[in-house]
């Protein structure tokens, strides 16, 4: 028996490409299906998300090439596309499938959500009685190295995006947000990205303020917050406790004098400010009054930088995990009698 | 059964229960530390549990040392100690579980190590005569200072907590740690909340031992009332919001660096064993 994975992913191809061969949820228990009909595949499990597509088959034929079998799967393709396609064959499907649920070959590394779709991959696989023997060993043996992957090192410590930084300092400096009263003055595409993560969170105060007035209404009705005039934010701000600022204002919007009045009134409460907007939105001196922390885009940015550098420190650590556990994956093969044929284990995209 | 288990406790020297909570303590701060300086996952469980079994040691201790001499065991300086580690601990325990604060046992920890340290290596003492008439209201009002204390410590310990997380924003690199330590805002209500307890227990403690019908020495009085202004000043500062976060924060270490570098203080306590 083989263990063989087809896989196209954001390594190999853009998303032009990917998405012809994504397999939608809808399609996912019919592509399951056919797939347990082809000829040489006695075992298989479909993955399809954003950013991959793959196939896990357990087949007698070593020699299975790409080219029919996704011709079988898919139909006639454009030889072109079937050039970002890579094969993994034996013990490199295995590392593979267990780097993909550890997060190691995700476009942003260490990313959870992944573990989930190789989860429900592999459920609805199984449901179907797409899996057997080996490929229910393999993936839990997977979904056991993910965790010991994400609980034993720093993979996923820390965030990476703008966004998800700014939700983590506001919640070192206040806790719960369900609590929080944020604003989001500028409806653009960076604070709509960062007010999205603060909802995700738990905040649920969440006021828009924007110069068009019908794009901050729609923005906040999508959140279940509310909508300002960009002429009446000011009347809101003294019971603020988060300020996403992004306007396209030439001077600051928020300066240290509009705003130390304000400050004192608020007692011990701090205020945070995201400033997303170039030129900046609130005057640098505000950073400076007690109670008041303000962050820019650099300084974000920068703190992401650097959790991500951190990410790919401990990446080794977990590249050392896996082939611990790919070598008691094989050794379980061995004794079992299903040992892989070895062959040619890898075949690069032809790009 | 209770009696049983008092002859085993009887079996050893007491002091061997110091050792005990001292090294729970000491693993459990070299826990954290590893935890948050390597960034490796921190099961606070652990560090709980071992300052709960360094607690149960201390409580061993106190109960053992207690039932040989018959009263409230805070008759010299190295029981004043782990009387005082004991309280700190007690309200950790109570406190810290309630807020997003079980980090504050990492910094609980050293306080409690140093503590029983010192009450290991200063002379053991004469336990007191057990044929003297115990004064109620002296242990009441000794007792309740030290508790006290132990509230203080506690919030020195959150003010700590407080500038680390207030620089770190401040600066705008904030390292693995500041993750990984509670909400600025959560530290300031636990600031507020252990003074205002501490004070509390302070003024009681205080009170008490104008009762206890011994002769008042002016100089401990003087003191006592001293330090009872100051974390009064420190409480109208923050009722008033005279001051920022921080300097109430800073005024808690200055405050409670004040009571245990005080000779007085430690006087004021130590030398009215309740004998």
């Amino acid at each position: 028996m083989n263990i063989l994975c087809f896989s196209i992913s954001h390594q190999t191809a853009n998303v032009e490409v990917r998405e012809r061969f994504a397999v939608a949820d809808s399609a996912l228990l019919a592509s399951l299906a056919k797939l347990s009909e082809m000829r040489d595949v006695s075992e298989g499990v479909v993955l399809s998300t954003c950013n991959r597509t793959e196939f896990y088959i357990v087949t007698e034929n070593a020699q299975l090439a790409m080219e029919p079998f996704v011709r079988d799967f898919y139909g006639v393709m454009p030889v072109s596309d079937l050039a970002p396609l890579v094969r993994f064959s034996s013990s490199h499907t295995v590392r593979h499938l267990f780097r993909v649920a550890a997060g190691l070959e995700s476009m942003v590394l260490g990313e959870t959500e992944i573990f989930g779709q190789v989860k429900r991959a592999y459920e609805a696989a199984m449901r179907s009685g797409a899996t057997g023997k080996i490929l229910n060993k393999l993936f839990q043996r997977a979904f056991q190295v993910g965790k010991q992957v994400r609980s034993t090192t720093g993979i996923t410590r820390g965030s990476v995006s703008v966004g998800s930084v700014a939700v983590d300092l506001a919640q070192q400096i206040f806790g719960d947000l369900q609590g929080c009263k944020i604003m989001i003055l500028g409806a653009g595409e960076t604070s709509e990205k960062t007010a999205r993560c603060f909802h995700g969170c738990g905040a649920k105060q969440l006021f828009v303020s924007n110069r068009s007035f019908e794009r901050a209404a729609a923005l906040a009705a999508s959140m279940g917050g509310r909508a300002i005039r960009f002429d009446e934010w000011e009347s809101e701000f003294h019971d603020l406790d988060i300020l996403v600022s992004s306007t396209a204002a030439p001077h600051a919007v928020v300066t240290a004098a509009k705003l130390e009045p304000i400050l004192r009134m608020r007692r011990d409460r701090p205020l945070f400010l995201i400033d997303l907007a170039i030129p900046r939105d609130v005057e640098p001196e505000v950073h400076n009054l007690e109670g008041a922390y303000v962050y820019d885009l650099d300084a974000l940015q920068l703190i992401a930088q650097r959790a991500l550098e951190e990410r790919h420190k401990e990446a080794e650590a977990s590249a050392n995990l896996i082939e611990k556990h790919v070598r008691e994956f094989q050794s379980w093969l061995r004794g079992s009698g299903l040992s892989p044929i070895p062959s040619a284990v890898m075949e690069f995209p032809r790009l | 059964m209770l009696a049983d288990l008092v002859n085993i406790v009887y079996q050893w020297p007491d002091r061997i229960w110091i050792e005990a909570g001292l090294i729970c303590f000491l693993l459990g701060f070299g826990y954290s530390i590893h935890s948050l300086v390597t960034g490796k996952h921190l099961t606070s469980r652990l560090t709980f549990g071992l300052i709960c079994l360094g607690f149960l040691f201390e409580t061993i201790f106190l109960f053992a040392r207690g039932h040989q001499i018959g009263r409230c065991p805070i008759t010299n300086f190295s029981e004043l100690l782990v009387f005082m580690s004991w309280s700190m601990v007690l309200i950790y325990l109570v406190i810290g579980s309630t807020y997003r604060l079980s980090l504050i046992g990492a910094f609980t920890a050293p306080v409690a190590v140093v503590m029983l340290i010192l009450a290991h290596v200063v002379p053991a003492g004469e336990p007191a005569h057990s044929q003297l008439a115990v004064n109620p209201w002296l242990e009441v009002h000794t007792s309740f200072s030290i508790v006290a204390c132990g509230a203080f410590a506690l919030a020195c310990v959150a003010g700590a907590m407080y500038l680390f997380q207030e620089r770190q924003l401040k600066t705008r690199h904030p390292g693995s740690i500041f993750f990984r330590l509670p909400p600025i805002s959560a530290l300031t209500v636990a600031n507020s909340r252990l003074l205002w307890l501490g004070f509390t227990l302070f003024t009681i403690g205080n009170a008490t031992g104008f009762l206890t019908g011994m002769d008042i020495d002016w100089k401990k009085v003087s003191w006592a009332i001293l330090v009872w202004c100051l974390y009064g000043g420190i409480l109208v500062a923050r009722v008033r919001h005279a001051m920022a976060g921080k300097w109430i924060a800073a005024l808690s270490i200055v405050a409670f660096s004040l009571l245990l570098g005080t000779f007085w203080g430690i006087r004021f306590i130590a030398e009215k064993p309740s004998l």
